[in-house]
């Protein structure tokens, strides 16, 4: 251990020890960035209302009450479909816009580029509130699709970004080549391109699916009626006072984030 | 040869023209659906907002939504709330991450990637499961003071939320990532030999590390903290849990004047200034700073 | 495969021009290429020989222009209905397929059969010395490996015109060496027309039946590579094949004056205001003694002496200025009696090689 301390811990040759600092800080942070996330799991199963830690009784008393809940549930559902639904509109038409930019050699698309990705730098509440005066007077306020559309907006930059850093880095004589050897462009584009860049659009699909699934602001301008969202229920419950049946939902959340995060790392692993 | 074989006599010309501006607009038109979507959702309501903001309560053209924001003191403290929060939590992201992301770049890559997991995971989960996180944590009889009292650190529970303290805890927490990610591909594309040469030509570790590794991180670390900072400024979500309304921010007070006062020009008008102010600093960034840097660090 | 020269296709390019903002990537390019030829566009980068050749697979369109294949006029086809086997600088191979799903991509999208499909993949691996390998990915395969595959990819659908864009740049110099040579005599096996794109004149020189300098975005002279390096048509060329060293020249009647000196020479005078000699340093050589009467000598004084194992180089300073260079052969005999710095000494150049060429850079 001695020798650790010692020994070079750079090409500049400081050693170890006169850098522990940096390790003690680094960790500390790694542990902060995790933990308060993680330990709402075991707080979730815990049977008092303050949500003790650790649990002196266990019970499963929060997870009946949000299962057992028709609000809760009806939540769950709407916010589950507007994101598999935002997921699948976004996906496209942000993979489609990334790619017409990257192939296209005009002027104009700098600006495009600058307006699709507008929305990440407008402040969401100026998004949320315009929203629901467009669809107070599209007629589209408290449905799905509005949901779904301003959501769509919302994951549009990050499926740009995500799939123009992709095409940026992928060789695109790869698709001349298909096109020399007889491929017409979106069959080359198909058989080509799109799986070198699979990695990138699933993982622009995973975002989009995120991004709606655990907006807010959004949801709380023009998701309503019967078909408020989760994150909406939840945000509006944790204004009024600690519901400890939140604690189950966060688990069940957090368990999916990190499935999703597994699943794009097996995804990224492959290729 | 026949007579035939010779071309037109422009050469094809209109022909290769047109057929260049088919295909640019067939490529361009790719991108269409998006952008109709972003027109229609996003460009045009705002646009309404720009002209709500300037119609008084008599309907007619007035400037009254803006001299009432600089009239009342409270709007003020709301517009220096905002930036004071934004600017303390970007410097705390800083001060925090730039040590991390350090730390991360010298792992070798294998261990580089598990420890990004600790900032990815984060990264991806719900804000509101986070901040409902901290809430649980912090509260009069969380874990914080429980622990913290019987470790003899303070005898009485000290209130950590609803007040600016539990703010800027959730909002660094939250943030930590924005920074952490860009910073950390900028530290990892520094050729190693840049440090190499630097020791070679007589710089001490530490001087190699302020005056080489540090200069050619700056451009991570200002896209990471600009990213921060306009994020902060338009903040809701975690203010308004954490903050419990000791602590307002711009967008809460564009909320309540919709939810409570139904009052669409003094909002607009407040949400005019945040954008205003948002694209103003954009702006003035994009001019030091490769605005491609900036987008390159979002989720990976 | 085709190893009937008649199903090849000659080309015919005329005055093609592709300009990007106020630059002439392509000027007005006229060019025929005969039927099976291999022809190589020689030129630095940004000279336009790229461009050309991607106009000519339909990638870059041009402002106008002819192009046939044949006697059909291609200039408005799209890439994927030229039909035209191409190989790229970077080789371009799908990394998500076999060696053999990147050879029968092309078959598979013309509705080849499984089976044929089968036969002809592994018969265009075995033409380029690959037969086996079809199983492969991609990234196990070393940078001569890919060419091969690349090259069996463009083949592999029987075009009758083959574009190859700096084919072997990217390989280290014996590989580079050794697949010249079986490119050529690929190239002799199937008889397509072929349009070679390279920046390395020595491998122009190897490969070609013909060779089009291209500068500026224009031809400066399209000859057969003994022309080229005999004869160049202008300063660029000379300079660009091989190496030279060039001595201001003028016309005095009918005899060629280099300072007050009459130079003997047996080819022709371009009828352009400046002329140069363009002398060859493998060309010159030392005397010792009288020269023969068709031989120019020049006095001169050794500056640098550089041995180069098989040979060395002289720069010798002329009595009126100039810097020439001369190389000459190494044998155990010559070895120790290697002119050294400071030496007078006599360079000659006989009246063959006695080149007279137009002084303009064009």
């Amino acid at each position: 251990m001695t020798n650790w301390f010692s020994s070079p811990a750079t090409d500049t040759q400081i050693v170890h020890g006169q850098r522990i600092w940096l390790y003690i800080i680094a960790v500390i942070t790694m542990v902060l960035l995790v933990v308060p996330t993680l330990i709402v799991i075991p707080m979730s199963f815990s049977d008092s209302q303050y949500l003790e830690f650790p649990p002196e009784t266990w019970s499963t008393r929060w997870y009946q009450n949000y299962f057992g809940s028709d609000e809760w549930m009806r939540a769950t559902i709407t916010s589950l479909k507007a994101a598999l639904l935002t997921m699948l509109v976004a996906t496209p038409v942000g993979v489609l816009a990334a790619y017409g930019l990257h192939a296209s050699k005009i002027a104009f698309v700098r600006v495009a580029f600058v307006m699709l990705i507008t929305p990440m730098m407008v402040p969401v509440v100026l998004v949320a509130i315009g929203a629901f005066y467009a669809y107070v007077q599209l007629q589209i306020l408290y449905t799905l699709m509005g949901l779904v559309l301003a959501h769509t907006v919302l994951a549009l930059p990050l499926v740009v970004i995500v799939t123009g850093a992709a095409l940026k880095g992928y060789d695109m004589s790869q698709e001349q080549a298909a096109r020399s050897l007889g491929a017409p462009r979106w069959k080359a584009f198909l058989t080509v391109t799109l799986p070198q860049i699979k990695f990138a659009v699933i993982t622009s699909a995973l975002l989009s699916f995120l991004t709606s699934f655990d907006e807010v602001v959004v949801a709380m301008f023009v998701s309503g009626g019967d078909n408020p969202t989760l994150t909406r229920n939840m945000f509006n419950a944790l204004r009024d006072q600690i519901d400890p049946t939140i604690a189950s939902i966060s688990t069940i959340m957090v368990l999916v984030t990190t499935g999703m995060m597994v699943l794009a790392q097996l995804f990224g692993q492959k290729k | 040869m026949a007579s035939t074989d010779i071309p037109s006599t422009d050469m094809n010309a209109a022909g290769l023209r047109s057929d260049e501006r088919l295909e640019r607009l067939k490529l361009f038109g790719l991108s269409s659906p998006a952008l109709i979507l972003v027109m229609i959702i996003l460009v045009l309501p705002v646009g309404w907002l720009f002209y709500v903001s300037f119609i008084g309560a008599d309907g007619n053209f007035s400037l009254e939504n803006y001299e009432r924001m600089v009239a009342r003191k409270s709007y003020m403290r709301i517009f220096r709330t905002t930036f004071l929060v934004s600017i303390m939590t970007t410097g705390l992201c800083i001060l925090i991450g730039y040590p991390l992301a350090y730390f991360l770049s010298q792992l070798p890559k294998k261990w580089a990637n598990i420890a990004l997991i600790t900032v990815l995971l984060p990264f991806w989960t719900s804000l509101l499961v986070r901040t409902y996180a901290w809430l649980v944590l912090l509260q009069k009889k969380g874990l914080v003071n429980e622990w913290a009292m019987s470790l003899g650190l303070w005898d009485e529970p000290i209130k950590m939320v609803h007040n600016m303290t539990g703010n800027l805890i959730g909002m660094v927490h939250i943030m930590l990532p924005f920074l952490i990610l860009p910073l950390y591909g900028a530290m990892t594309a520094i050729n190693r030999d840049f440090m190499k040469a630097a020791s070679n030509l007589g710089a001490s570790p530490r001087r190699a590390f302020w005056t080489v590794f540090f200069p050619l991180t700056t451009p991570g670390l200002f896209a990471g903290a600009l990213m921060v900072f306009i994020l902060c400024l338009g903040f809701f979500v975690t203010p308004a849990v954490l903050g419990g309304g000791k602590v307002i921010m711009v967008s809460m007070k564009i909320v309540s004047n919709i939810e409570l006062f139904v009052n669409w020009g003094a909002a607009s008008a407040l949400g005019v200034v945040l954008l205003v102010s948002t694209m103003v600093i954009l702006w003035i960034a994009s001019r030091f700073l490769n605005f491609d840097q900036m987008t390159g660090g979002g989720r990976h | 495969m085709s190893k009937d020269p008649n199903d090849a296709l000659p080309i015919s390019v005329r005055n093609v021009t592709k300009t990007y903002g106020a630059v002439h990537a392509l000027n007005d390019v006229s060019l025929e290429i005969n039927s099976g030829e291999f022809l190589t566009l020689l030129g630095p980068s940004g000279s336009g020989k790229t461009t050309l050749l991607m106009v000519l697979a339909g990638f870059t369109r041009p402002d106008r222009g002819s192009l046939k294949f044949g006697d059909k006029e291609v200039i408005r086809t799209p890439p994927h209905l030229r039909d035209v086997g191409m190989t790229f600088q970077s080789y371009a191979l799908f990394p998500h397929m076999t060696v053999a799903g990147n050879v029968g991509y092309p078959l598979r999208l013309r509705g080849v059969s499984k089976d044929e499909i089968a036969t002809r993949v592994e018969g265009a691996l075995e033409t380029v010395q690959l037969g086996g390998f079809g199983d492969r990915r991609i990234d196990q395969l070393s940078g001569g490996q890919r060419q091969r595959v690349a090259v069996a990819r463009a083949i592999v659908f029987e075009p009758r015109i083959l574009l190859m864009d700096e084919p072997l740049s990217a390989l280290d110099k014996k590989l580079r060496d050794q697949m010249q040579i079986e490119l050529r005599s690929m190239h002799e096996e199937l008889g397509m027309t072929t349009v070679y794109v390279t920046h390395d004149q020595r491998e122009a020189l190897t490969m070609s039946d013909r060779i089009a300098v291209v500068n500026h975005g224009r031809i400066m002279q399209l000859a057969t590579p003994h022309d080229l390096y005999e004869s160049p048509a202008n300063r660029f060329v000379a300079d660009f094949i091989g190496e030279s060293t060039f001595l201001d020249v003028r016309k005095f009647g009918s005899d060629v004056l280099f300072g007050d000196q009459k130079l003997a020479h047996t080819g022709k005078i371009p009828d352009t205001p400046e002329l140069l000699l363009m002398a060859r340093p493998e060309r010159i050589c030392l005397v010792d003694g009288p020269a023969p009467d068709d031989m120019n000598t020049f006095e001169a004084r050794a500056e640098q002496v550089v041995y180069q194992g098989d040979s060395y180089l002289l720069n010798a300073r002329l009595d009126s200025g100039e810097m020439i260079t001369l190389r000459g052969p190494i044998r155990q005999g010559t070895v120790a009696t290697l002119p050294v710095v400071g030496d007078r000494v006599t360079l000659g150049l006989s009246a063959k090689d006695t080149v007279i060429i137009d002084g303009r850079e064009v």
